[in-house]
C-alpha cells in the first residue's frame, strides 16, 4: 500500500470516527447536564430516538421543497436538527415531571421512556407513511458536500476527504454546542449553580436557589442535546431511520461516567469510543488489524469490543469516578 | 396485608390508565376500528384454548425475567441485565441441547449456571470497585448478544444446514430435529389446550417464584438481602456481610433470568434468532417486576397480565402495529415508576392506616447507583462550590 493510499484510508478512518463520535459527544453531554443537576438521565436512549423521528421526519417533510446544494438546503437542515432538539426536549419533559415533582424512582421512569420511545417510533412511522413501511429514508441533501460549499471536488485531495466525505450540520453544530456547553458549565452563574444542586440541593436551596427549576433545566438541556444527537446518529448510520439508534443512548451513558462527567474528558472518551466502531467497520480494509476467520466478526465482534474495554477501564478508574453526590436522590424539602 | 391490598390497587390503577391510554392511541390512529381492535386486544388471551395456551407458554420466561429484576429490587439493586442474562441462559440451553445432546432439565440447568455468571459480573464489580450495576449489566447484555450471536454462527452444529438440508443461517437448529430428548415435556397439555406452545414451564415457573417467596421473606439470607436493600450501612453495622451479599443477590437475579431463557428456548417452538437488537423479555420483566411490586407471588399475576395483553397485541395486527402493546406497557411502568405517589393517593382516599404507604414501607428502594461505601468525601476541585459566586 503506498503512502497516498495510506492517506486516503486514514482520512477515511478520521473522518468517520468524527462522524460517530458527534453523537456520542452530544448525548453524553446531554447526560452530563441531567446529571450534574441531580438527575440520572437513563432515558437518553429514548430521547434520541424521538428526536431523531421528529428530525427524519422534518427532513423528509421539507425534502420536495429543497434543491441540494443550495441555501435553502442548508436551512431546512438547521430546522430539522430545532425539531429534533425541541422534541427531544419536550419528551424528556416526562422524565423531569416523574423524577422531580412526583419523586419517582428515575432510573425505573427512564426505563420507561426507553421502552416508549420506540415503541411510539414504530406506531407514528406506521401511521405516516403507512402499514410495515418502518423505515425513513434521508434525503440525500442533507450532507455537505465541497460543491454545495462552491469548492470544486478533488477525488485526489486527501484534505477533502477527510473534510467532506462524512460532514454534516450536526457535525459542524456539535463544535459550536461543545464551546457553549462548556462555558454554560463553567462560566456562568447558572452552571455553577446546576452542579450546587447536583451536589447537594440542601446548600443550594438554602442560599436561595430553585432547586426543582435547575434541575428541571438539567433535564431540559439533555433533551435538546439528546434529540439532536438522535439526529446526527441516524445521519451517521446512513441507511435511514429504524426506530432505534442501536444502543447509542445506552453507550452515551458509559462515554459520560467513563468521562468523569467532564466536558473535556467526555470528549476524549467519545473519541475513544467512535474510534474502535470505526475500526470495527474498517477492519477488514485496514492492513494492519490481523485478520480474523471468524463468521460475522464485523457485525459482532468489534462493536462488542468498545463495551468489553469499558467495562475494563470503568473498574480501572473507579477509583478516581466521582459521580455527583446527590445524582438520583429525589429533592425533598423537608429531608435532612 | 393492607400494605399488600394498597400496592395491589396502585398497579391495577397504573394498569387502567395504560389500557384507557392504549385506547385513545387506537382511536386517534385509526378511529374506524378502534373500538372492535380494543375489544380484541383484551379479550384475545381467553378467546380459544390455544390462545391461552399461548399466554402460559409466553408467561413462563416473563414470570422468570420478573422475579429476575423484583429480586434485585427486594435487595437493592437495579437488575437491567436481564435480558443479556436471559440471551446468556438461552445460548447456554441451546448449546447443552443440540451440541452436546443433553436432557431438557440439564439444559436448564446449564442456562441458569449461565446465567448467574452472568449475573455475578455487576455484582462483583459493585461489590469490590463499587461500579453503577446499571451500567456494566447494560454493557453485558450488548456483550452478551454480540457473543452469543458471534458464537452462534461459528458453530455449524447451532445452525439447521448441520442437520437438515437448509440455507436457513440465521437462526439455530430446531429442537424437533436436532434433539427432541431437550424439549420440556408437555404431559399431556398440548392435548387438552389443543396448542404445540403449552407445555410445563409455567408451572416450573410458578414453584421457582414459590420457591423466591419463601427465600425472602422466611429465611435468615433473605432477611440478610432484603436488609441490605433497605439500609446497606445499617445492615453492615448489624454485622451483615454487604458485599457478598450484594454479589449473591446478583447472582441469584442473573440465575432466574438465566431459567427464563432456557424455558423459552426448550419449547421447541421458537429458535433463536440471530438478530442485532437486545431480546425484549428482559426489559418487560422490569415491568413485570414493577407491576407485582416485586413480590413473587404478585410477579406471578403481573407475569400473566403482561404475557396476556401481548397476545391480544398480536391480533391487533395487520391494522394497527403490534408495537401498540410496547406502548402501553410503557406507560404502566412509567406510571408504575411513582407507585409511591399514588400509593399515598390511594391511601388517603381509601383512609387505610397512614403508615401503609409510608415511604419506609415501599417495596422498591430508591435505586443510589454512586452510594460510595466508604463514605469518603472527596470534592473535585471543578465540582467544589465557590461560596461567593452562590451568594451573587
Amino acid at each position: 500500500m503506498s503512502g497516498f493510499e495510506m492517506g486516503m484510508a486514514l482520512a477515511d478512518v478520521l473522518s468517520a470516527t468524527i462522524l460517530f463520535a458527534v453523537p456520542l459527544l452530544l448525548v453524553a453531554m446531554g447526560g452530563m447536564f441531567s446529571e450534574r443537576s441531580g438527575v440520572i438521565n437513563i432515558a437518553l436512549e429514548g430521547i434520541m430516538i424521538v428526536g431523531a423521528l421528529f428530525g427524519c421526519l422534518m427532513l423528509r417533510w421539507l425534502d420536495p421543497a429543497v434543491t441540494a446544494g443550495t441555501l435553502n438546503s442548508f436551512i431546512a437542515m438547521l430546522v430539522a436538527i430545532l425539531f429534533a432538539a425541541v422534541t427531544g426536549a419536550a419528551f424528556s419533559m416526562l422524565l423531569a415531571f416523574a423524577s422531580i415533582n412526583l419523586k419517582a424512582d428515575q432510573t425505573i421512569g427512564g426505563t420507561a421512556l426507553n421502552m416508549l420511545a420506540p415503541a411510539f417510533a414504530i406506531v407514528l412511522t406506521w401511521v405516516i407513511q403507512g402499514q410495515g413501511q418502518t423505515t425513513i429514508l434521508i434525503p440525500t441533501w442533507s450532507r455537505i458536500t465541497a460543491a454545495s460549499l462552491g469548492i470544486t471536488p478533488n477525488s485526489s485531495s486527501i484534505l477533502q476527504k477527510f473534510l467532506f466525505s462524512n460532514l454534516y450540520m450536526t457535525t459542524i453544530l456539535t463544535v459550536i454546542l461543545f464551546a457553549v456547553a462548556v462555558i454554560l458549565l463553567y462560566k456562568t452563574k447558572f452552571g455553577l449553580r446546576l452542579r450546587a444542586c447536583g451536589e447537594h440541593p440542601q446548600a443550594a436551596d438554602s442560599v436561595g436557589i430553585n432547586v426543582y427549576r435547575m434541575r428541571y433545566s438539567g433535564v431540559f438541556i439533555s433533551g435538546i442535546l439528546g434529540g439532536i444527537g438522535g439526529l446526527a446518529f441516524t445521519l451517521a448510520a446512513g441507511s435511514g431511520f429504524q426506530s432505534s439508534v442501536a444502543g447509542y443512548g445506552f453507550l452515551a451513558l458509559a462515554v459520560m461516567i467513563f468521562g468523569n462527567w467532564k466536558p473535556w474528558s467526555i470528549l476524549g472518551a467519545a473519541l475513544f469510543f467512535s474510534f474502535f466502531k470505526v475500526i470495527g467497520a474498517y477492519a477488514s480494509s485496514l492492513p494492519f488489524i490481523p485478520t480474523v476467520r471468524l463468521e460475522g466478526v464485523s457485525t459482532y465482534f468489534w462493536p462488542m469490543l468498545p463495551y468489553l474495554i469499558t467495562m475494563v477501564l470503568l473498574i480501572l478508574t473507579s477509583k478516581k469516578s466521582r459521580a455527583p453526590k446527590a445524582e438520583g436522590i429525589p429533592y425533598d424539602k423537608g429531608s435532612r | 396485608m393492607k400494605k399488600g391490598l394498597v400496592s395491589a390497587l396502585s398497579s391495577i390503577v397504573s394498569i387502567l390508565i395504560g389500557t384507557l391510554f392504549g385506547l385513545i392511541l387506537l382511536i386517534a390512529v385509526n378511529s374506524g376500528e378502534a373500538f372492535t381492535s380494543f375489544g380484541k386486544l383484551l379479550s384475545s388471551g381467553v378467546s380459544t384454548l390455544p390462545k391461552l395456551a399461548k399466554v402460559f407458554y409466553q408467561a413462563a420466561p416473563l414470570l422468570m425475567c420478573g422475579l429476575s429484576v423484583g429480586f434485585a429490587f427486594k435487595t437493592g439493586l437495579f437488575n437491567i441485565g436481564a435480558s443479556g442474562q436471559y440471551t446468556v441462559g438461552a445460548f447456554a440451553a441451546l448449546f447443552g441441547a443440540i451440541v452436546l445432546q443433553l436432557p431438557w432439565y440439564i439444559c436448564l440447568i446449564l442456562a441458569m449456571i449461565m446465567g448467574a455468571i452472568w449475573g455475578f459480573f455487576p455484582g462483583l464489580f459493585k461489590a469490590l470497585f463499587n461500579v453503577n450495576e446499571v451500567i456494566t449489566s447494560i454493557m453485558l447484555n450488548w456483550i452478551g448478544l454480540f457473543a452469543v450471536n458471534l458464537l452462534c454462527m461459528n458453530i455449524p452444529k447451532m445452525l439447521p444446514p448441520f442437520w437438515v438440508s437448509s440455507p436457513i443461517k440465521d437462526r439455530t437448529a430446531a429442537l424437533s430435529y436436532a434433539n427432541p430428548g431437550a424439549i420440556i415435556p408437555k404431559l399431556g397439555l398440548d392435548k387438552v389446550f389443543d396448542s404445540p406452545y403449552i407445555n410445563i414451564s409455567i408451572i416450573i415457573a410458578i414453584l421457582i417464584a414459590i420457591l423466591m417467596w419463601v427465600l425472602i421473606n422466611k429465611t435468615t439470607k433473605g432477611y440478610e438481602l432484603r436488609a441490605c436493600g433497605y439500609n446497606r450501612f445499617a445492615s453492615i453495622y448489624a454485622g451483615i456481610n454487604a458485599k457478598s451479599n450484594i454479589v449473591l443477590s446478583m447472582v441469584i437475579a442473573g440465575a432466574l433470568a438465566g431459567i427464563g431463557g432456557g424455558l423459552y428456548y426448550l419449547a421447541g417452538t421458537a429458535d433463536y434468532n440471530i438478530q442485532k437488537a437486545l431480546l425484549g423479555m428482559g426489559f418487560n420483566g422490569i415491568a413485570v417486576a414493577l407491576l407485582g411490586s416485586s413480590n413473587p407471588i404478585g410477579i406471578i399475576f403481573s407475569s400473566l397480565f403482561i404475557s396476556y395483553i401481548q397476545v391480544g397485541g398480536e391480533a391487533l395486527q395487520p391494522i394497527y402495529a403490534k408495537e401498540m402493546i410496547d406502548i402501553i406497557i410503557a406507560v404502566i411502568i412509567y406510571l408504575s415508576a411513582f407507585s409511591l405517589f399514588t400509593r399515598n393517593l390511594l391511601t388517603k382516599w381509601f383512609k387505610f392506616d397512614r403508615h401503609s404507604g409510608n415511604v419506609n414501607d415501599d417495596p422498591i428502594p430508591p435505586v443510589v447507583p454512586t452510594d460510595t461505601e466508604k463514605k469518603e468525601i472527596t470534592i473535585a476541585p471543578d465540582a467544589a462550590v465557590n461560596e461567593s459566586e452562590v451568594k451573587a
